[in-house]
C-alpha cells in the first residue's frame, strides 16, 4: 500500500519535532528513516502509525486520508524498540493477540487461530515456541515474537522503531536478513526507524534522511553516496 | 570465607539480631498481650464479649465499611494511578499531592472536615437536614471518613509500578486493534495485578482499623455507630478488659488473616508475579 506523508507538523511544548515532512513511499517498498537522535525519525512514524497526533498535515494510505483515524483502525502492524511482549502471556498468546482481541463476528476461531500462531512462529523461524514466556527468550527471539505479532492480522503495512537496537552484532545480522526475506514473501510497505547508516543502507530500498525535523534527502541508497544532497548528509553518511 | 560486598559474618549476625529483637518487643510480644487477655478468663467469657450485641453490631459496622470502602478506593486509586502513571497533563503533580494529602493529615483533622460539611451548623449540613437526609454521626460520616482516610493506599501502591513498566504494552496492544476496555482488562490489569492486591489489603486493614476520624464524626452510639475500634476504646473506659481484648483480637485477627491470604497467593503464584517484574 503506498503511503503519502504531507507536510506533517508536530511540536512537543516549545519543541519542534517535525518541521513540515512530506513524503511518497511506494507500494511495496523498504523504507530507513535515517538520523541522529532528536532528528523527529521515531515521532514520525508514531504519527504514521497514530500513536501520535501531527499538529497539522496529513497521512494517508493507498490514497485514502487515515490522519484521524485511529490506531486500532489503519491495519499496521508496529515493532516497538523494545519489543513490548505482554510479559504475563506465552508467546503464543503473545502473537494471537490481535486476532482474540477481534469482535466476535469477525474473529478466526479458535483453532484458526491457534494455525495461525503455528505458522507465524514457523515464519520467524521460532516453531515450538509458543508454550514460553517472554522473559524466557533471548534478545533474538523476543524481536522474532514481537515481529510475528505485528503480523498476525496481516497488515498491508509494518512500522518498526529502532528493531535491532537492543541486539548485538551478529543476532542483528540474521535478523536483517531475516526481516527481508519476510518483507519480500509477505508483500509488505514496511518502514524501520534507524540511527545506524550502515544498516539503513543494507537493508532498505529508499532511505529517508532526517535532520531537525525536516527530510535532508530521500533516495535510493547509491544515490545518495553519489550525490548527497546537503552538507549534512555528506557529514552523516560518508 | 567472606565475599568482598557483604560485611563480617559478626556484624550481620548483630544486625540480624537487633531487627529480630526489635520486631519481638514492638510487634509480637503486644499482639501477644491483646490475646493472653482476651483467653485470660477462658474461651466461654472470650466468646460471650464478642457474641454480646453491641459487639455484633460493631463487628457488623465495621465489615459494612470495608466492603463499601475498598472497592469505591480499588476503582478511584486505580484511575488516579492510570492517570498520573500512564499521561502527561496539566496539574499532574498537584494530583500527586493531593493523593497523599490523606497521609499528611491527621485522621482527627479529616474528621474535623467533615464535622465542618456535614455537621448541622455545617455547610451542607442544613440543607441535608431539611431534606431528611442524615449524614453526621451515623453510618455514611463513619463511610465517608474512612475513604477519606484510606484513598492513597491503592493509587500508592501502583503509581511506581505503573511508571516502571511504562505504557509500551498499552500501545502495542493498540496497535493490534485492541479497544480501550480490551487494553485495559487483557494487558494493564494482569500487569498490576499484584501491586493491586497489596493496595487492597493495605486499604481494607486500614478501613477496619480506622479510629482517629471515624471517631469524631460516629457519635459513639452503642449498637449504631460504633466500629470495632470504637467499641473496643468504650469497653476499655469502661474497665471491661475482657471484652475490650476480645474484640481487639478478633480485630487483629482479621488484618493477620489478610496478611496470611496475601503470602498464600504470593507463594501460589509466584512464577507469574516473577514474570511480571514485581
Amino acid at each position: 500500500m503506498t503511503i503519502t506523508i504531507d507536510n506533517l507538523v508536530k511540536t512537543f511544548g516549545t519543541a519542534s519535532a517535525l518541521n513540515g515532512v512530506s513524503l511518497d513511499i511506494a507500494d511495496g517498498s523498504f523504507v530507513a528513516l535515517l538520523g541522529p537522535s532528536g532528528s523527529g525519525k521515531t515521532t514520525l512514524l508514531r504519527i504514521i502509525a497514530g500513536l501520535e497526533t501531527a499538529d497539522s498535515g496529513h497521512v494517508l494510505f493507498g490514497g485514502e486520508d487515515v490522519t484521524d483515524r485511529p490506531v486500532q483502525r489503519r491495519n499496521i502492524g508496529f515493532v516497538f524498540q523494545h519489543y513490548a511482549l505482554f510479559r504475563h502471556m506465552t508467546v503464543a498468546q503473545n502473537i494471537a493477540f490481535g486476532l482474540t482481541v477481534m469482535k466476535r463476528r469477525d474473529r478466526p476461531t479458535k483453532a484458526a487461530i491457534a494455525a495461525r500462531v503455528e505458522e507465524l512462529l514457523a515464519l520467524v523461524q521460532l516453531p515450538g515456541l509458543g508454550g514460553r514466556f517472554p522473559s524466557q527468550l533471548s534478545g533474538g527471539q523476543r524481536q522474532r515474537v514481537a515481529l510475528a505479532r505485528a503480523l498476525a492480522r496481516e497488515p498491508a503495512i509494518l512500522l518498526l522503531d529502532e528493531p535491532f537496537g537492543a541486539l548485538d552484532t551478529k543476532v542483528r545480522r540474521e535478523l536483517r536478513g531475516a526481516l527481508r526475506e519476510i518483507h519480500d514473501r509477505v508483500g509488505l510497505t514496511s518502514i524501520f526507524v534507524t540511527h545506524d547508516r550502515e544498516e539503513a543502507f543494507a537493508l532498505a530500498d529508499t532511505v529517508a534522511i532526517l535532520s531537525a525535523g525536516k527530510i535532508e534527502q530521500f533516495a535510493a541508497p547509491r544515490e545518495i553516496e553519489q550525490a548527497p544532497a546537503s552538507d549534512f548528509v555528506r557529514d552523516f553518511v560518508i | 570465607m567472606r565475599s568482598a560486598t557483604t560485611e563480617s559474618r559478626s556484624i550481620r549476625a548483630l544486625l540480624i539480631a537487633i531487627a529480630l529483637l526489635w520486631l519481638a518487643l514492638i510487634i509480637l510480644l503486644p499482639l501477644l498481650a491483646v490475646f493472653t487477655q482476651a483467653l485470660d478468663k477462658g474461651l466461654g467469657t472470650f466468646w460471650a464479649a464478642i457474641v454480646e450485641p453491641d459487639a455484633l453490631a460493631a463487628i457488623r459496622l465495621t465489615l459494612l465499611t470495608a466492603i463499601i470502602v475498598v472497592p469505591v478506593n480499588c476503582v478511584f486509586g486505580m484511575c488516579a494511578a492510570w492517570a498520573i502513571a500512564k499521561h502527561d497533563f496539566r496539574g499532574r503533580d498537584l494530583l500527586t499531592t493531593l493523593i497523599d494529602l490523606p497521609f499528611s493529615v491527621s485522621p482527627v483533622v479529616a474528621g474535623l472536615m467533615f464535622v465542618l460539611l456535614f455537621g448541622a451548623n455545617g455547610w451542607f449540613g442544613p440543607w441535608l437536614i431539611a431534606h431528611g437526609v442524615r449524614i453526621m454521626f451515623a453510618v455514611p460520616a463513619i463511610v465517608i471518613a474512612t475513604a477519606f482516610v484510606t484513598f492513597p493506599y491503592v493509587a500508592r501502591e501502583l503509581i511506581p509500578l505503573m511508571s516502571a513498566q511504562g505504557k509500551a504494552e498499552e500501545e502495542a496492544a493498540l496497535t493490534l486493534g485492541a479497544g480501550f476496555f480490551q487494553t485495559f482488562w487483557h494487558v494493564t490489569l494482569p500487569n498490576i495485578r499484584w501491586g493491586l492486591l497489596y493496595g487492597v489489603l493495605l486499604t481494607n486493614a486500614r478501613a477496619m482499623g480506622e479510629f482517629g476520624a471515624v471517631s469524631v464524626v460516629s457519635g459513639h452510639i452503642r449498637g449504631l455507630t460504633n466500629t470495632m475500634p470504637l467499641h473496643v476504646e468504650v469497653l476499655y473506659n469502661e474497665y471491661n478488659f475482657v471484652g475490650a481484648f476480645a474484640v481487639a483480637s478478633l480485630l487483629a485477627l482479621l488484618a493477620l488473616v489478610t496478611l496470611a491470604a496475601k503470602s498464600l497467593l504470593e507463594w501460589r503464584h509466584r512464577d507469574s508475579i516473577a514474570a511480571t517484574g514485581h
